[in-house]
């Protein structure tokens, strides 16, 4: 599985909770849609953190590198 | 308190079965084990389950006026009741009892409908007015004693619990699917509303007059905080002395009662405060009891026993783990009559048990200080937010928000940019009158992803907007603290709190809780208050603080706030496992009573079972959906 599919069915399933894959564009904003919360994004870095074993730094933690699957998967390049 | 029912025959002057109310009464044994009493006549029959507070061997109800015209039901406690017979007893009134009771049909003699202000305490009643044929139904201006009707064509039933309704009912009704969207938002159905298709209740602070067939709403008394310029003038002392007689009065009358009371001691500075004037105001000897949880993240046993140390009460502790929480689920539910969205009902059911095993009937608690003194975070928050409304672009505004959360190491504090995004909803907007509580309605709204086709298809109306419209024209004048209070009182406290958290769960075991907080001299007078005397800057309670701080330690005044929380989805996974769960939960199950999509709730168990579910979202949903499934089969599945 690439790492946007990886991603895509993580927030599918954990945030949507729907294996339809029509239900996530890659540049929806979790924020904007709520799809995310504010306790959510927590959850979004232990994933990160555990499936891609990087280290999401506090300064990291912001909508520019998490907010959208297309944020996360430019953010995961940059940390390569 | 105690349990109420009755039938009423609006078209006809049948007289209702002694069995049917025989059955009404029998459900509400756990509210009144002590005896049973009834009334029959044309027309009318009054079913009364007792638990024996005041007057132990006279007071046994129906209780009528000196000649049989009139008949009082009632569950509750009218704590003024020794003040107003004395008034009666001027004017002529002659008492063939003791108690509370007799004095709430002489009031009705003297005064009419307008008895029920003259009140002041806790209850439901019920008058039934032989020569008029009437049938009142009153309750507190709170909402701290239930009290539920259905209307049929020629019936008008009406009972303390809802059960008690549907035992006698020809069919059983649908659930109330906007009650649910409501319960999904607010945390409870919008009142009169209730789970269940055509039973409502009798909203707090107003009666029900049901005369020639029509029924009349009318409301006695409203929750209506000052508007700016009208706040009671005094300085910070003088103010904080008014509040202190006011709240030691309230606490005292709170203990008559022939037999012991106690109280709960959270370790919080509401139940501290109580508990110290009990101590320093009267010679009640003082059993306290509170909870101690297994999750250390949720104990406050520190705080509870430096108060214990500090006033040398005698103490009583239960110790809740995840295995009781799960094996006393569904007995809460079939006393909620409410979907929780929370946990935390359960253990406080487990905390009126320990009360009863110690044979105490009566515990004082500190529910409603937060509303009416200005204590809950969400006030902060509001605060914070309409302050950042003034400078959206601010950068820095939002920043004081994470001083809200020192106590849960899974708030976001770290990003305050993601604390900007949650309690930036709706931050252009802080003339709506529901601002202060738009972030937690959003969140609790997160429910409804999990809704089947068919519920959504069913909902008509958008459930904040149907509320912001029923909201009465004074909320415009208010001052957006108060609006908050106000707003916070109606859906959380009366709705959930004195409910699901209060009186049910108290009830199931036979106890009677009574809210010094709640005396309406107080909430009247803290709401001539001018806010920033109830929230100054951010320091909650204000004046509650100056008032009766000197009474308990500086650490107990000064500590954060720690909200009362249980633990929600570890209590029902892992080694708490159980049957129940799975069943209800099952594809088969929630298909078959289609409040919800089969599908989605597959991938929540997976996420559960994953140990992922960690955020008030899952745990909301998690809760939400199992109480509902298990409302639907304790309920509208079993006959009884």
């Amino acid at each position: 599985m690439s790492e946007e599919q990886k991603i895509r069915k993580y927030i599918l399933e954990n945030f949507l909770f729907t294996e339809d894959e029509n239900e996530l564009n890659n540049s929806d904003s979790f924020l904007e849609n709520g799809i995310i919360d504010s306790t959510g994004i927590l959850e979004v870095i232990s994933f990160l953190e555990e499936s891609f074993n990087i280290k999401v730094d506090d300064d990291d933690m912001v909508p520019e590198n998490l907010d959208s699957v297309d944020n996360i998967l430019a953010y995961l390049k940059s940390k390569q | 308190m105690c349990g109420i029912a009755g039938i009423l025959f609006t078209e006809s002057q049948s007289v209702p079965l002694r069995g049917e109310l025989e059955k009404m009464a029998e459900l509400l044994t756990h509210r009144g084990p002590d005896e049973f009493g009834y009334f029959s006549d044309q027309s009318i029959g009054l079913a009364h389950a007792r638990l024996s507070i005041i007057d132990l061997k006279g007071g046994q109800q129906p209780i009528h006026n000196s000649d049989q015209s009139a008949w009082v039901i009632f569950n509750g406690e009218i704590y003024n009741y020794i003040e107003l017979r004395e008034q009666l007893i001027k004017k002529g009134y002659e008492f063939y009892t003791k108690s509370d009771t007799e004095v709430i049909i002489k009031l009705y003699d003297e005064y009419g409908e307008d008895f029920v202000s003259h009140l002041n305490g806790q209850f439901a009643i019920a008058i039934w007015d032989k020569t008029k044929r009437k049938l009142i139904l009153a309750r507190d201006r709170i909402g701290i004693a239930p009290l539920f009707f259905t209307k049929s064509d020629d019936k008008l039933i009406f009972a303390s619990e809802i059960k008690s309704i549907l035992s006698v009912l020809d069919s059983k009704p649908d659930l109330n699917r906007e009650a649910l969207d409501q319960l999904f938002t607010f945390w409870s159905p919008a009142a009169p509303n209730t789970m269940f298709e055509d039973i409502y209740q009798v909203k707090p602070g107003e009666m029900l007059v049901v005369e020639n067939g029509s029924i009349e709403i009318k409301k006695y008394w409203e929750w209506q905080p000052a508007t700016p310029g009208d706040y009671i003038s005094g300085s910070d002392q003088e103010l904080a002395d008014e509040l202190h007689d006011i709240l030691v009065d309230a606490t005292k009358i709170r203990l008559r009662a022939d037999v012991p009371v106690g109280a709960y001691l959270s370790g919080g500075l509401d139940s501290s405060v109580l508990v110290s004037v009990i101590k320093n105001f009267t010679d009640t000897q003082l059993e306290t009891f509170s909870l101690e949880f297994e999750d250390k993240g949720l104990d406050e046993s520190q705080y509870q026993n430096e108060l214990i140390t500090h006033l040398g009460v005698h103490h009583n502790k239960i110790r809740v783990g995840y295995d009781q929480i799960a094996d006393n689920f569904e007995s809460v539910i079939w006393h909620t009559e409410l979907p929780i969205l929370r946990s935390a009902p359960i253990p406080m059911s487990l905390l009126s048990g320990l009360v009863r095993s110690k044979n105490y009937k009566v515990v004082l608690t500190g529910e409603g200080s937060d509303e009416v003194l200005g204590g809950y975070d969400i006030f902060k928050e509001t605060k914070i937010r309409q302050f950042w409304a003034k400078n959206t672009a601010s950068e820095m505004r939002p920043v004081l928000l994470k001083r809200l959360y020192p106590y849960l190491d899974i708030s976001p504090g770290k990003s305050h940019t993601y604390l900007r995004k949650f309690f930036g909803q709706g931050i252009d907007n802080p003339e709506l009158n529901y601002f202060s509580h738009i972030p937690r309605w959003d969140t609790t709204e997160k429910i409804k992803g999990f809704y089947s086709g068919d519920m959504k298809a069913q909902l008509r109306e958008n459930a904040i907007e149907k509320y912001s419209d029923s909201l009465p024209e004074f909320i415009n004048t208010l001052d957006p603290f108060n609006k908050a209070q106000y707003i916070e009182s109606k859906t959380l406290m009366s709705g959930y709190l004195l409910c699901s958290q209060g009186d049910r769960v108290l009830m199931k075991n036979s106890v009677e809780g009574r809210y010094p907080f709640l005396d309406h001299r107080l909430i009247e007078f803290a709401n001539k208050l001018h806010p920033k005397l109830k929230m100054k800057a951010l320091n909650e309670k204000y004046l509650l603080k100056k008032a009766m701080g000197k009474y308990v330690p500086d650490s107990i005044v000064n500590r954060y706030k720690q909200p009362y929380r249980a633990p929600d989805i570890p209590s029902f996974t892992g080694g708490a496992q159980r049957d129940f769960v799975e069943e209800l939960l099952s594809t088969e199950k929630i298909s078959s009573y289609n409040y919800f999509d089969a599908k989605k709730v597959e991938l929540l168990k997976r996420k559960i079972k994953h140990g992922k579910a960690i955020g008030y979202k899952d745990n909301m949903a998690f809760m939400g959906i199992l109480s509902t499934q298990c409302l639907h089969k304790l309920f509208l599945e079993q006959s009884f």
